[in-house]
């Protein structure tokens, strides 16, 4: 293609492909009721946008969601990082037969789906049904995998004289761990972080297997209200729900966006 | 170095790096991961319900009935359907944008972020918001072509995701080799279909496997576009799961869960392996 069309072709690809779903979502979202029950591409007559994410926001008792969603992502991400890293340097650095059994075992969730209805008998049993600590246990299950995959990749990149060095000033494996080897490990543990945020955070399927109906995340919200009565063709709303959840990422995006994109990449294509 | 690894295995990294740093994250998969794939395989075979507190084992009831009224197979043939087509679109559309937006001009760096929009987004939100841009036309209520309409959204969303792959792999092959080529009197048309591309087979292996398994356990986008409609043709393995549990009849849901489990990890093994296989042969 030649160099004078190339940015043309580029820009309207992103105005049909992206730029007609993006202004779906913004245009209904500031419409009124009666204007957005049949959802088009028309702007609103007036705009209602700021007026509808209040509404949504109260109605929908977005805070309580959002609060479930943190505490349930949060803990999630810290304990993923931290038990994965100690588990991925270990498997790392040894080099027997047994380890590396371990390790295939490890990362095979990546591929395998999990059982989500047998895990609600088992959180049952365990007497965490419906917690948010049996659903960070159960995403904990989920992505521990992720992480073993991408932190053992990197830690073999790492030359284990660095780790020779202050074993021979006297420090055991906790403190190599942690003063020497999960410093080095931030690129790699930052990547793992956006990864497992964007999971877990969108996570609509596990959610309400593990929690529906007793504790609020944003997707899971969104999902019981959008199926419900309440909102049913209140496009207006759910659009300005859509907006209202997707921000708190788009604006990390926009500020991290190069750490985010090499991140996402580096795992991929070796 | 060398000397630890390959003098008495085991002898100084069991004090250096201890399996014990390895007890709680294969602790938590152990209880949250493993033990209920176990149970699949044995609640598969029983009639837990919601309507009644004992468990009994029914051998293979569910199967046969799942199998007798061509549930199971419709299933699995809608779910291979949408995730073969997914993984077609998502390639295919990554791949176009990032051939289109290589170079790093300001205008591509621009729309390369455009299309991470959706990676972003929950996949929830992106259903509604074809069904809202889809509503009044019939493409969300064709019994045979819905199921492509809904491989195209779910391909909609990751195409950002592939796109990026594809450009990092296109930023690995070495210039040189380019160079070489046109040297040897290759047009740009020839060095690009017959260096760069065969050269991108791990951006391949990754972007196909990736789409193929992970729309095999889709969920929302259906959910949120059809619903599994209409007349149950787009009614992937997860819906069944999701609608079942819903009903009650958690034995039928665990009995889908462990086809679905089958279905992954027999196909997991073959798709990797001839992907692979096409890497060595480059």
């Amino acid at each position: 293609m030649s160099r004078r069309l190339q940015p043309v072709a580029a820009l309207l690809l992103v105005a049909v492909v992206i730029g007609v779903p993006l202004w779906l979502v913004v245009a209904t979202a500031g419409k009124s009721q009666g204007e957005a029950v049949d959802p088009d591409l028309t702007p609103p007559s007036t705009w209602h946008l700021w007026e509808n994410l209040r509404q949504v926001w109260v109605d929908a008792d977005i805070p309580a969601a959002l609060f479930g969603s943190l505490l349930i992502v949060a803990p999630t991400v810290l304990i993923v990082l931290i038990l994965g890293s100690m588990a991925a340097w270990v498997l790392a650095r040894r080099t027997s037969r047994f380890t590396a059994m371990l390790y295939a075992l490890g990362i095979s969730g990546i591929i395998l789906p999990p059982a989500v209805v047998t895990v609600v008998l088992l959180l049952r049993q365990l007497g965490l049904a419906g917690t948010a600590a049996g659903m960070i246990g159960v995403y904990a299950g989920i992505y521990l995998s992720t992480v073993i995959f991408f932190v053992t990749g990197f830690v073999r990149t790492i030359p284990e004289s660095l780790e020779e060095a202050a074993r021979i000033d006297g420090a055991g494996p906790i403190a190599v761990f942690r003063r020497v080897v999960l410093p080095l490990l931030r690129p790699v543990l930052a990547t793992a972080t956006i990864l497992i945020c964007l999971y877990v955070w969108n996570d609509v399927f596990y959610a309400f297997f593990v929690v529906g109906g007793r504790l609020d995340t944003l997707p899971l919200n969104l999902f019981q209200v959008a199926s419900a009565g309440l909102y049913l063709n209140n496009w207006h709303l759910i659009f300005a729900y859509v907006i209202l959840m997707s921000l708190p990422l788009i604006v990390t995006f926009a500020i991290a966006q190069r750490k985010i994109i090499s991140g996402i990449t580096s795992g991929a294509v070796k | 170095m060398t000397i630890l690894q390959n003098g008495a295995p085991g002898s100084i990294t069991r004090r250096t790096h201890p399996l014990w740093f390895l007890l709680p994250a294969y602790g938590l998969l152990l209880v949250f991961f493993f033990l209920p794939t176990v149970f699949n395989f044995v609640y598969a075979f029983t009639d837990w319900s919601g309507f009644k507190a004992a468990i009994n084992p029914v051998g293979f009831e569910n199967f046969e009935q799942l199998v007798s009224d061509g549930t199971l197979f419709r299933s699995l043939r809608i779910t291979i359907v949408y995730a073969v087509l997914v993984a077609l679109f998502q390639n295919v559309f990554g791949f176009g944008l990032a051939v289109l937006l290589e170079r790093d001009t300001a205008v591509n760096r621009i729309a390369r972020t455009f299309f991470l929009i959706p990676v972003l987004m929950s996949a929830l939100a992106v259903g509604y918001i074809f069904q809202a841009l889809l509503k009044g036309t019939e493409l969300l209520a064709h019994t045979t072509w819905t199921v492509v309409v809904v491989a195209l959204i779910h391909a909609w969303k990751w195409m950002g995701l592939s796109m990026l792959i594809y450009l990092a792999g296109l930023k690995t092959i070495p210039l040189d080799v380019i160079e070489a080529a046109s040297i040897d009197g290759a047009s740009r048309r020839t060095a690009f279909w017959r260096i760069r591309v065969p050269l991108l087979a791990p951006a391949v292996t990754f972007n196909v496997a990736t789409a193929l398994l992970g729309s095999m356990n889709g969920f929302d986008i259906v959910q949120a576009t059809t619903g599994g409609g209409p007349a149950r043709t787009t009614e992937i393995l997860n819906i069944f799961i999701y609608r079942t549990f819903g009903q009650g009849l958690f034995a039928q849901a665990t009995t889908m869960s462990l086809v679905l489990f089958l279905l992954v990890a027999l196909m997991a093994f073959p798709v990797i392996y001839v992907l692979r296989k096409r890497e060595e042969v480059l």
